[in-house]
This record gives structure tokens, sequence and C-alpha cells, in this order.
């Protein structure tokens, strides 16, 4: 049990998948405009998260190890979580209306999202099990949450302010989110002082 | 033989997925409201919201669902999307005269006496909201350009300090006049071709002593116009466009000179009654009084 919480603290925190091993950057900047859209982009993602490690875990240790073919992970990966997302829109579309409304724009966005296929390829190259694969994914989308909330509360308050004409727009984002991920550095290492190593 | 395992492997689980996306899409496929898609068609696109739905999308399937909804609230779209919308629904497309946004101040930098050199937050609302702005007209345009951040079809410029609206861009869809915290814009029929270029809500004297374009509420326009179209309230000029025939002669009369009137055919190459000569040309007056 300790175990999974600190593999959920970790990928939340000292792993976080945008501001420490930098995936998923395109949603990060892309969505990160308003609250409340990243919150559901973040949602979205996490739930992907969760249901792809679930799909690619098992494909990994049933299909591909068994016939020594390991090496296909990626294309096999892409493949199988861009069909699942685009399942899960299809079942959301026809029994959740409400859930498929609030997260439909986001769906297709995060069909091929690197931090989606990252953090499957990561579970297996960490050699997790699946337990501990789908509480890695679950982190690694709160992870991201995390990140989504903080940087949008960040972007509304630069867009307050009077910011010299050669750094409006996209450059100042970029150093806010670099100024963002250095101050994720500080997090390396808690999770020993916390849990003990 | 090493390549016809992984080839296969692939192969089959692209053949499952493709199954069981085609078997999902057939079964759970949800009935889309072919009206909605149908009146989607008509509209532009633009999803400005002009129309008060969250976007084009929105008011198609508010129309299909409601048929009490006036097909002609698309602005950009004007009388085509109305007629488009009224054919499928097989209603009235109702008004559609095609309208314009116009900015009714001219009090540009120089014209208009200032209060202070504001210095915080550069949008018209923050400024608004620190003591009135820092024009001593507190019903002018502050220069900001509210309107223009929010007009997605570059219609709106700030010329010398006040909004003026392109009205070959303009498709009328009326963000700036929400956006504006004056409430300087309004829409017009393109028709009207006569505006009184001030909104102050100031008593003559005062306004006569803050800006040089500022209608000062002498009524004589109001006893110029043979139509009853323009009426002195709350300190200023306002012309009714549906009395309006566009003849001039409130404008020939007002003292102030800050009723204008469009010149019928655009001047070539391009028209621009921009503020900045309109609000010049009663200084000039004023200083050949004096």
């Amino acid at each position: 049990m300790m175990e999974l919480v600190k593999i959920i603290f970790a990928a939340v925190l000292v792993n976080n998948c945008v501001l420490v091993q930098f995936l998923g950057i395109c949603p990060f900047l892309g969505v990160s405009k308003k609250m409340d859209s990243a919150v559901g982009m973040s949602l979205a993602v996490t739930f992907v998260m969760a249901l792809a490690t679930a799909a690619t875990w098992p494909i990994q240790y049933f299909l591909l190890d068994p016939n020594g073919i390991g090496y296909l992970q990626t294309i096999v990966f892409i493949l199988v979580i861009a069909a699942l997302v685009q399942l899960v829109e299809i079942i959301l579309k026809k029994y959740m209306p409400s859930l498929h409304k609030s997260l439909g724009v986001y769906l297709p966005l995060i069909t091929t999202n690197c931090a989606v296929l990252g953090v499957c390829i990561n579970n297996i190259t960490d050699g997790y099990g699946f337990v501990a694969s789908i509480m890695n994914s679950v982190g690694t989308g709160l992870g991201f949450l995390l990140a989504m909330v903080i940087f949008s509360g960040v972007r509304q308050r630069i867009e307050h302010n009077n910011i010299p004409e050669s750094f409006k727009g996209v450059p100042i984002t970029l150093i806010a989110a670099s100024v963002l991920a250095l101050a994720f550095m500080g997090f390396s290492g808690v999770i020993d002082g916390i849990f003990g190593a | 033989m090493g390549i016809v395992t992984p080839v296969l492997m692939v192969t089959v689980v692209g053949i499952i997925s493709a199954i069981g996306l085609t078997l999902a899409e057939k079964f759970m496929a949800v009935p889309v409201d072919e009206t909605a898609v149908k009146i989607r068609e008509c509209l532009p696109g633009a999803n400005c919201g002009g129309c008060g739905f969250a976007g084009c999308d929105d008011y198609a399937a508010a129309l299909a669902a409601d048929p009490t909804i006036a097909p002609n609230m698309c602005a950009p779209g004007g009388a085509t999307a109305a007629a488009g919308i009224a054919a499928v629904l097989g209603v009235d497309a109702g008004d559609t005269t095609p309208k314009v946004a116009r900015v009714h101040c001219t009090g540009a930098d120089g014209v208009h006496k200032k209060d202070m050199e504001y210095q915080g937050y550069s949008t018209c609302a923050a400024a608004k909201g620190f003591f009135g702005g820092p024009g001593q007209c507190k019903n002018g345009c502050i220069g900001f350009g509210d309107c223009v951040a929010v007009c997605k079809y570059g219609a709106i410029q700030v010329v010398n300090g006040v909004a003026w609206v392109d009205k070959e861009l303009c498709v009328a869809c009326g963000a700036c006049t929400k956006a504006c915290p004056q409430a300087l814009i309004k829409l017009v029929p393109q028709t009207s071709r006569v505006w009184v270029g001030c909104s102050s809500t100031d008593h003559g004297k005062i306004t006569r002593q803050v800006c040089d374009a500022g209608c000062i509420g002498c009524k004589l326009c109001e006893k110029a116009c043979k139509f009853e179209a323009i009426k002195v309230v709350d300190n200023h000029a306002v012309i009714d466009t549906d009395k309006c025939k566009n003849c001039g002669l409130c404008a020939k009369a007002c003292p102030r000179h800050i009723i204008h009137v469009i010149p019928r055919k655009p001047v070539a190459p391009k028209a621009a009654p921009a503020p900045a000569p309109a609000a010049e040309a009663p200084k000039a007056e004023e200083a050949k009084a004096e």
C-alpha cells in the first residue's frame, strides 16, 4: 500500500510529466489559457491515461513479450491508444452526453498525446506491475492537472500585466513555463524525505 | 520468417481495433438532428456569439429544437443566412436590415481634456474603474481598445485615441457594443448615414469645458429636423434611425459640428470618416470664431 502512495506522489511531484519529463507540452501551452478548460482537459487526460495503461500493459506482457517483438511497443501502443480513445468517445456520446459535452473537445486532441503514450511506455520500462501501473498513470494525470491549474493561474496573471512588446504572447508564456519547471526541480528527492529511503 | 510475426501481429491488432470501432459506430451511433446540420450549413461559422448563443453550432441546435427562436439573429450571415434558415424551418425570415457598429464619440486626443496620466492596466474597463477614466469627460472613448481586442474581424482600430469602425469589415456581431464600458458603440442600420459624435451625459456647460467635440444639448438639431428623428436625451442628441431620412439638416444646424454625415458614395479609394479629421474640423472652426 505504501508503495502505491509513493508511486502516486512521485508521479505528481517528482516526475511531473509536463514540468520534469516535458511530455504533453502541446496541451500544456495550448489549453491553459482558461482555468475551466484546463481542468477539463486534465481530467480527460487522466481518464485516458488510466484507460490506456489498462489496455497496453496486458498487450505488452501477453502479446508482445511472448512473441519477442517488444520493439514494436511504440507503434502498437499508438494504434491501441488511438482506437481506444475513439471508442471511448463513441461510448460517451451515446451513454453520457453531458460528460461527452465537457470532455468531447479534448478527447480527439489527446488521441495521440505524447504524455499518454509516454506514461504507458514508462510503466513498462520501470517494470511496474498492473496495479502499480494504473496508480502511476493516475498519478501522472493528476500531475498534469496540477501543472495545468498552476499554469493557467500564472497565465491569467500574465495577461493583465504590462509586458514588453517583444515578449507578448508565446515568448512570455514559454518563460513562465520554464520558471515553473525550475520550481518543480525543487521536488526532486522529496519522496525519500517523506517516506524514508 | 522473422518479419512475418510482427507484421501479422500489428495487422491483427489494427484489424481488431477497426472492427471494434466500426461496430461501435454502427450500434452506438447517436442520431444527429438533420435540421440542425442543415441550419448549421446556412451559418457562416464565425462563432462570434453575436446571436447570443455559444457559437454557430449552439445557435443551430437551439433553432432546430425551438422554432420560436428568431432565424435572423446571425449578423455576419445577414439576409442570406436568415433566408436559408427560414427555408429549412419553413418560417418567416424576419427583419434583416444589415447593420454596422458605430462609435458615438469623437473626442480624440487633443480634442478633450484629461484628468490624469493613467498608467495602470491598459484596458478601458480598468481605466474606467479608476475615477471613471483618464479623460475629464467620463462618458467618452477611453481609447485602450477593449473593443479592438474583442473584434474577431479586425474591423475596429483606435485612431487618435478614439475607436473607429471600418464599416467594410464590420459584420455587426455586436461584440464591441458589449465590451465598451462606456457603451459608446451601437449597432445602426448600414443605410443610416447621419450620426452624432458624442454621448456625453454632462450638462452643456461642463461638456463645453472638457471637450471640443461634445454635444451641449442646445436642441438646435431638434428644431432643424423635419422628421422628429433627432432628440436630445440625457444632454446629448440621439438619432432615431427609423425616422431619420439622412437629409443632414441637423448636421448643418449643429453649432458644435459634431453631427456627421457620411457621404452617400464611399470616397475613393477608401471610405474613411475617421474621427481624426471629423474631430479636428470643429476645432478649426472654434479657432476662427475666437
